[in-house]
């Protein structure tokens, strides 16, 4: 094809994102920035015990306060009373008098206000009379007195099998932040008709509008979402946050209101990644081939349902490593308890037990002594096997070969300046006492949604004239860019199908049918689908138009099966083509009492190899290098999907070494970017990445979702790699600076028999 | 309230803040450049990163009654400057912008970095940056862009 016919920036391209100029110059607007003539200012009342009886709410002063225009409470509500991602909802949008409170930062009551300060000085005149109850912390303790979420046991193979060689192990994994920079905001306008319109950072608008609709008591139609841009996500934005409340004010005060939450009260304003208790038992024979996992993985879900109970499956599923594993019995459950609800963020229960089944492969190398990437390799899932729920393989699962080239990649160089010791710029560590540590993990994980769900996006594409009279592409998805790069993905398939360059891709809204949520690293394969598919019933009416021997489009023209150009494909442009498609991925099973069935659509696998550096009398660590193979299928735009193994790469390092919520008594101690901290550019290591693109038969473009594997298998590698520095058995993290010190262990509160309910749970023997 | 005159980006500029009031609030809302951004409000995170009498700080942490009288330069008035224009092409070929919240803070201590130093070592612009907090990028693709904003500058 001349070198002119070929459509520049499609599909497999590294290319800039289109709103790269707007974010480096400041234009681009967050939720955060919006403005509106008259606008009023909106906040939060919230509990501040995680678990009372409210006797009586009094606004009567705040309502009389300056600059005061609404103050709403339970009382005050329109339509439904509950809401949440989960079905029948739990969660209140507002607590009532004579209701309890579950945790701490449950909203009691809204006010909004000319200025911000106002606000909360109305917030402070509202008296909320409370009768403090013992709150539920403790999630074994919860388990057993009946609160719970959801639980499953899934049970494949002989429940008796016996192996030569049995490890068993305790796992903890703290509670993760999301942590997106940009904090949860949106701007509410009424309209003159009685309905509204809602900017908001989200993940979904569509499932934002269905909850939203219906605590308004609104017929369709009458509410409208736009999405507001979107500071980072990562699960936090899955749940409602300011949505409703903004809503409801505005619609009081008849007039524009803006909310958005300070980082303390993001803290408690979104849901976190569930901390979980993890009790293990792995067996293999004496060759290294597994014969059994046995696991018992108790989640906290915090108060209320949110998305713990597809948590709680993923973590389940997944729970056995990307191994051929031909019995295992695990249970998997969620504790209801008077803390923050626990919901989604980046891997999504995968994370959890990876950092438990790694751990023991490491353990189960050591007791064989066997080198632990060579048992891995050995037992390594390959296409056709079966998973522990029964299902087969019937995608690309290159796991051998992940392992095989990110063991292959070079490894770093020893720190060269002292800076780039452990303890970095403190300087505390002596180069003599620093110990270089390697470690390796694998993780996997499906994407989209699973257990039945009807998964689909819809995309609406048409192609027109613009003003120089060139053919121009408008794409329009509810789909939310939430930094991942959906717009470049949306906009590189538009070229590719339909040869022509100029791409807009239009704000999303709920004017246009539903693409799902951003998360389960799903957007590429399923609003991706959408676009392609769109276009293609758009690019077949551009070839009708233009009759044989029209074949293909691209370079702005249509072409004949030579390839040469026949014409510009604007000159069959006299009508604008507009076509809306709806892709559905292949339908998923539930899963049966035993944990069996065809639950989920697809799956993607990585292999990750930590370098860390650890002072450990000091009880310091630099992560000096994370290496990585990832399963992507196919490469879309490899810059892009660099950039999300980096930046997840990123949020492993934190997990792994210092990012933990700590709570005390229901209370969260450390809401802020001074006390949560994370990963600063001193403490990103070096990334090697290499992606393997095996193209995925059933996925647009071959291409995998590609968001949460960086996060997998990331943290069970570093701590591999400061066990090997160590010695230490370092089972739980963020791992503290006490434990690489040996100054402390994360013992197990509870004795539970891996595989069996905390139902069971016995205290253990107090030391002697 | 009281009265606050100031010069943003070259421009007397004059309005009414509270008293407790940051310049971060005071640049956003008061005088609408929305540039800067509000991402932990407790001087953590860069987000909101302006240049106070050539200094770079965080806009949060000061009050805005303490800028009465000073030259304050936001990512908006760096339109111009060359440094920045070239460190804004760079973090957008060097994939250095994901979701997009901390650029305007880090393109703003990037500027202020370049200005001193076209050619920082890695351990230099990680301690340079180390101020500025990024969620979605792993900083790579940033580290990746001052290099060439840096090459581009010669």
């Amino acid at each position: 094809m001349p070198e002119g016919l070929r459509t520049r920036g499609g599909v497999g391209e590294s290319i800039p994102r289109p709103d790269g100029p707007d974010k480096v110059s400041g234009r681009f607007s967050f939720g955060s920035d919006l403005t509106a003539p008259g606008m009023l200012f909106g906040k939060t009342l919230r509990s501040p015990h995680p678990h009372a009886l409210i006797r009586s709410i009094d606004v009567e002063k705040a309502t009389g306060m300056p600059g005061v225009k609404a103050v709403l409470t339970a009382a005050d509500l329109p339509g439904e009373r509950l809401y949440s991602l989960h079905k029948p909802p739990d969660q209140p949008v507002l607590a009532a008098a004579g209701d309890e409170v579950r945790y701490a930062g449950e909203p009691v009551a809204i006010v909004a206000a000319e200025h911000p300060e106002q606000a909360r000085a109305a917030l402070e005149a509202i008296a909320v009379e409370y009768e403090v109850l013992a709150p539920l912390l403790d999630p074994v303790d919860a388990i057993q007195r009946g609160s719970v979420l959801r639980e499953l046991t899934i049970r494949s193979g002989d429940p008796d099998a016996v192996a030569d060689v049995v490890v068993d192990g305790y796992y903890e994994v703290g509670q993760q932040d999301q942590a997106p920079l940009g904090p949860e905001a949106g701007l509410a306008i009424p309209t003159p008709h009685g309905g509204i319109d809602l900017w908001v950072a989200t993940q979904a608008l569509h499932v934002d509008l269905e909850q939203v609709e219906a605590c308004l008591g609104m017929r369709p139609g009458a509410v409208r979402l736009h999405l507001g841009g979107v500071g980072g996500a990562f699960g936090a934005r899955e749940d409602l946050s300011i949505q409703v409340h903004a809503c409801l004010l505005a619609l009081k005060a008849r007039r524009p209101v803006k909310m958005w939450y300070g980082r303390e009260e993001s803290f408690t304003g979104h849901v976190h990644r569930h901390p979980a208790w993890m009790w293990y038992s792995t067996g293999a024979d004496r060759d290294g081939r597994l014969v059994f996992v046995k696991a018992t993985i108790l989640l906290d879900g915090g108060a209320y349902a949110s998305s713990s109970g597809a948590v709680v499956a993923n973590a389940a599923c997944f729970g056995a490593g990307p191994y051929r594993v031909p019995n295992a019995h695990v249970w998997s459950g969620a504790a209801r308890t008077n803390t923050v609800p626990n919901g989604a963020m980046r891997g999504f229960g995968a994370v959890q037990s990876c950092f438990a089944y790694e751990g023991q492969m490491d353990l189960l190398a050591a007791r064989l002594g066997l080198d632990p990437i060579e048992l891995r390799l050995k037992n390594a899932i390959r296409p056709g096997d079966r998973l522990i729920t029964g299902q087969a393989l019937t995608g690309a699962a290159p796991m051998a070969k992940l392992i095989d080239l990110c063991q292959g990649l070079p490894e770093p160089p020893a720190p060269s300046d002292s800076l780039a010791l452990p303890g970095g710029a403190g300087n505390v560590a002596s180069a003599a006492e620093v110990v270089r540590g390697t470690g390796f993990a694998v993780g996997f994980k499906n994407i989209a949604y699973s257990e039945g769900s009807d998964d689909y996006a819809t995309a609406r594409v048409r192609l027109q004239r613009g003003p120089d009279g060139a053919a121009v592409v408008q794409v329009k998805t509810a789909a939310s860019e939430v930094g991942q790069g959906l717009v470049t993905v949306c906009l590189q398939v538009a070229r590719t199908e339909l040869g022509v360059e100029a791409v807009e891709i239009e704000r999303a809204d709920t004017t246009v049918g539903d693409a799902g949520s951003s998360s389960a690293s799903r957007q590429t394969w399923m609003t991706g689908g959408a676009v392609r598919d769109a276009a293609r019933l758009v690019a077949a009416e551009v070839l009708k138009r233009a009759g044989p021997p029209a074949q293909a489009l691209a370079g702005g023209h249509v072409l004949d099966e030579e390839g040469a150009a026949l014409a510009p494909i604007e000159l069959f442009l006299d009508e604008p083509i507009e076509r809306e498609f709806e892709h559905h991925h292949r339908p998923t099973s539930g899963l049966d009492p035993a944990g069996q069935g065809d639950a989920h659509v697809s799956f993607m696998f990585v292999a990750h190899r930590a370098t860390v550096d650890v002072d450990a009398e000091a009880g310091l660590a630099r992560v000096a290098q994370v290496a990585t193979a990832q399963d992507v299928g196919r490469a879309i735009n490899p810059l892009q999907v660099h950039g999300q193994i980096e930046g997840g790469i990123a949020q492993g390092v934190g997990l792994a070494t210092m990012e933990e919520i700590k709570l005390k008594d229901g209370l969260i101690r450390n809401a802020s970017f001074t006390d949560y901290i994370i990963p600063t550019s001193l403490d990103m290591p070096e990334v090697a990445a290499v992606l393997v693109e095996e193209p995925e038969p059933e996925a647009p473009y071959g291409a995998k979702g590609v968001g949460e594997p960086p996060l997998i298998s990331s943290p069970a590698a570093i701590v591999a790699a400061m066990r090997a520095a160590t010695g230490r058995r370092l089972n739980r993290v963020p791992v503290s600076p006490e434990e690489l010190a040996g100054l402390s262990e994360c013992r197990p509160g509870w004795l539970v028999r891996p595989g069996q309910s905390p139902a069971e749970a016995v205290r253990p023997a107090p030391p002697l | 309230m009281t009265q606050v005159r100031l010069q943003v980006n070259g421009a007397v500029r004059e309005a009414e803040a509270w008293p407790g009031e940051s310049l971060l609030y005071f640049l956003r809302e008061r005088l609408g450049l929305f540039g800067s951004k509000n991402a932990c409000e407790q001087g953590e995170c860069g987000s909101c990163s302006v240049f106070f009498d050539g200094e770079l700080v965080c806009s949060c942490l000061v009050l805005a009654a303490a800028a009465e009288g000073a030259q304050i330069v936001t990512v908006e008035g760096l339109e111009d400057d060359p440094v920045a224009a070239r460190v804004r092409e760079a973090m957008v070929a060097a994939g250095g912008v994901q979701c997009g919240f901390c650029t305007p803070g880090f393109v703003v201590a990037m500027t202020g970095l370049l200005r001193g130093n076209r050619h920082p070592s890695d351990l230099e612009t990680r301690e340079a940056l180390s101020g500025n907090l990024c969620r979605c990028t792993g900083y790579v693709r940033i580290f990746e862009a001052v290099r060439r904003a840096g090459d581009a500058l010669e």
